[in-house]
């Protein structure tokens, strides 16, 4: 396009030598940029720290408080694994709604002006952070059984199999990406934090009683009800109405609300 | 080199931006000035690709932004310098930035000597920045890639006086280097000394742009009196064109299209004692731009009610 000045004098312009355009930005390089901003302020890095301490806080517990008799690889991995169900969610949800919470969306968006791949190293980061606390828990909880059969005098007991601690490991992952699907949708910390209590412990109580007085419901739920078709997860191998089950439900409440969100943080305007 | 053709944003019936078009050049500093909810944000967020425009089209290097590969390499961009995590650090902000853009580690410590944040300040955290320093760590990110375009909203707020030298020094040097600067502003006077081009906006609307030299150039001239209605009487008499002008900060003044020497005669004839008399530069400017300021907030009284 040509700009040259047409009424009045004007210096000449002084165009910088032409530069080579810059190569684009790798994917890993967003992946790690992210991870370090999971970390990289109190709140954020003491809610990961608070991974790793809930988890010495449980194994702690299991040894002073279970019978020798329950002192087993899956007793430590139940302890160690419930703070995690309602940690691991907090942090999906806040490394997406922080952007908007606290603004800093305004750089990151303008650095990267494809919000999908933002959203795609924010969704790796939270699933990796995810498989590596279910590292943390099965370590800790291993060198739990081991202490406790040690203090108890009894032989250790692994009485978790690959399957079962595989499944725990998904329903991990799930609930990280219910908490991420809420902050994508929701774009607000607290908004988001509260949607998740509620979708989590708030909604299986209402169903719960729903389920119990009224018999259409009861036999309707496993369809219906995440969280239900989810706790299969944590109770052993699953079979395949169980896997339809959470298959159903999770399309209903994870995969739809997601695309919604998606949809609407990518046309969203940022202020 | 920036450019903004047609550019629309409604939201609902209230148009933010209405057709707006103009080129920023490189080796100029554009000043975009107009008051407050004038519609600069909202035409600078449009060029950043924050907000989505309703009609119209913005380039930053020829390219649309979000087709720029690695956008803080070749545009730095201030839009809210509060907009941060105030939990991080200046130090880590920068470092975020200078990692997402591949640039050598050495380019923050560098910057933050550059916006004069002192060691000590880079490792405070941003909740505890006055105003002015969140400016100086905003333009630090956005000088961060050694852009060559650069996008500023209201860069000078919050700065000190020295502070506004500063920022004025750098984006002069930065235009002279041949960089494209576009900065907002709803202060005409801080514009003006740095600005080569103006476009000033206006609920929405360019109202006028060109050249500051263009738009500035004298227009008539202005004079100042006790006797604002005789002295207008005697102008009508002579035939001479004028209006009242609230240029000089008072309601005692009129901007008269004759030279001085005309004018003071005209006086002299009329026995009229004046207080002031000389070239209108920039008056004209001043005006219309109190104008739309004015109308502007008549606009946002009249909405308020209607609300």
């Amino acid at each position: 396009m040509s700009t040259t000045a047409t009424t009045t004098v004007t210096p000449p312009d002084a165009p910088r030598a032409p530069r080579p355009v810059p190569d684009p930005v790798p994917f890993g390089r967003l992946v790690s940029v992210e991870l370090r901003k999971c970390f990289d302020t109190r709140a954020g890095f003491w809610l990961m720290a608070s991974i790793g301490i809930a988890a010495l806080l449980a194994t702690g517990a299991v040894l002073l408080w279970a019978p020798d008799s329950e002192l087993t690889y899956s007793t430590f991995a139940t302890a160690i694994g419930f703070p995690m169900t309602v940690i691991l969610p907090m942090v999906a949800v806040l490394s997406v709604t922080s952007e908007w919470s606290q603004r800093s969306g305004l750089t990151t968006f303008t650095l990267l002006p494809h919000r999908g791949r933002v959203v795609a190293a924010k969704a790796a980061v939270v699933v990796g952070i995810s498989l590596a606390s279910m590292a943390l828990a099965m370590a800790i909880g291993a060198v739990g059984t081991i202490a406790g059969s040690a203090i108890a005098g009894v032989d250790p007991v692994w009485d978790l199999t690959t399957v079962d601690a595989l499944n725990i490991t998904l329903a991990q992952t799930i609930g990280m990406l219910v908490g991420f699907m809420l902050g994508a949708t929701i774009r607000h910390s607290a908004g988001a934090i509260v949607g998740y209590f509620v979708y989590s412990f708030v909604l299986p109580g209402l169903t719960e009683v729903l389920a119990q007085t009224q018999q259409w419901f009861g036999d309707l739920r496993p369809w219906v009800d995440v969280n239900y078709a989810q706790s299969a997860l944590f109770n052993g191998s699953l079979d395949a109405t169980q896997w339809a089950n959470l298959g159903v439900t999770l399309a209903v409440w994870l995969v739809a609300p997601m695309a919604v969100g998606l949809w609407a943080l990518m046309r969203s305007e940022v202020k | 080199m920036i450019t903004v053709e047609s550019l629309t944003k409604t939201y609902g019936a209230f148009r933010a931006v209405d057709d707006v078009t103009f080129t920023a050049r490189p080796g100029r500093v554009t000043g975009f000035l107009g008051p407050n909810g004038a519609g600069k944000s909202t035409s600078m967020r449009v060029m950043v690709g924050l907000t989505p425009p309703t009609s119209g089209t913005t380039t930053v290097c020829g390219r649309r932004f979000a087709d720029l590969p690695n956008p803080g390499r070749e545009v730095g961009v201030l839009l809210d310098a509060s907009a941060q995590h105030a939990g991080r650090t200046g130090r880590e902000i920068l470092t975020i930035a200078q990692r997402t853009m591949g640039l050598p580690k050495g380019r923050v410590d560098e910057m933050i000597a550059q916006v004069s944040l002192t060691p000590s300040e880079a490792e405070r955290r941003v909740r505890n920045y006055s105003l002015g320093m969140r400016q100086r760590l905003g333009i630090a990110t956005a000088l961060l890639g050694d852009p060559e375009v650069l996008i500023l909203d209201e860069p000078a707020n919050g700065l000190d006086p020295a502070g506004i030298r500063w920022m004025r020094d750098l984006l002069r040097g930065y235009a002279d280097q041949g960089g494209t600067v576009l900065l907002s502003s709803h202060l005409l006077h801080e514009i003006e000394v740095v600005a080569d081009d103006l476009v000033v906006i206006g609920n929405g609307r360019i109202v006028a742009q060109g050249t500051k030299a263009e738009l500035l150039a004298s227009a008539g001239t202005l004079v100042r009196t006790r006797d604002v209605p005789g002295m207008s009487a005697a102008l009508t008499t002579a035939g001479v064109e004028h209006t009242l002008s609230a240029a000089a900060g008072g309601a005692d003044a009129l901007r008269v299209e004759a030279d001085a020497e005309l004018v003071g005669s005209i006086a002299l004839d009329a026995r009229i004692a004046l207080l002031e008399l000389r070239a209108a530069e920039g008056a004209g400017l001043e005006d219309m731009f109190l104008e739309i300021t004015a109308d502007d907030q008549r606009e946002t009284l009249t909405q308020g009610a209607a609300a």
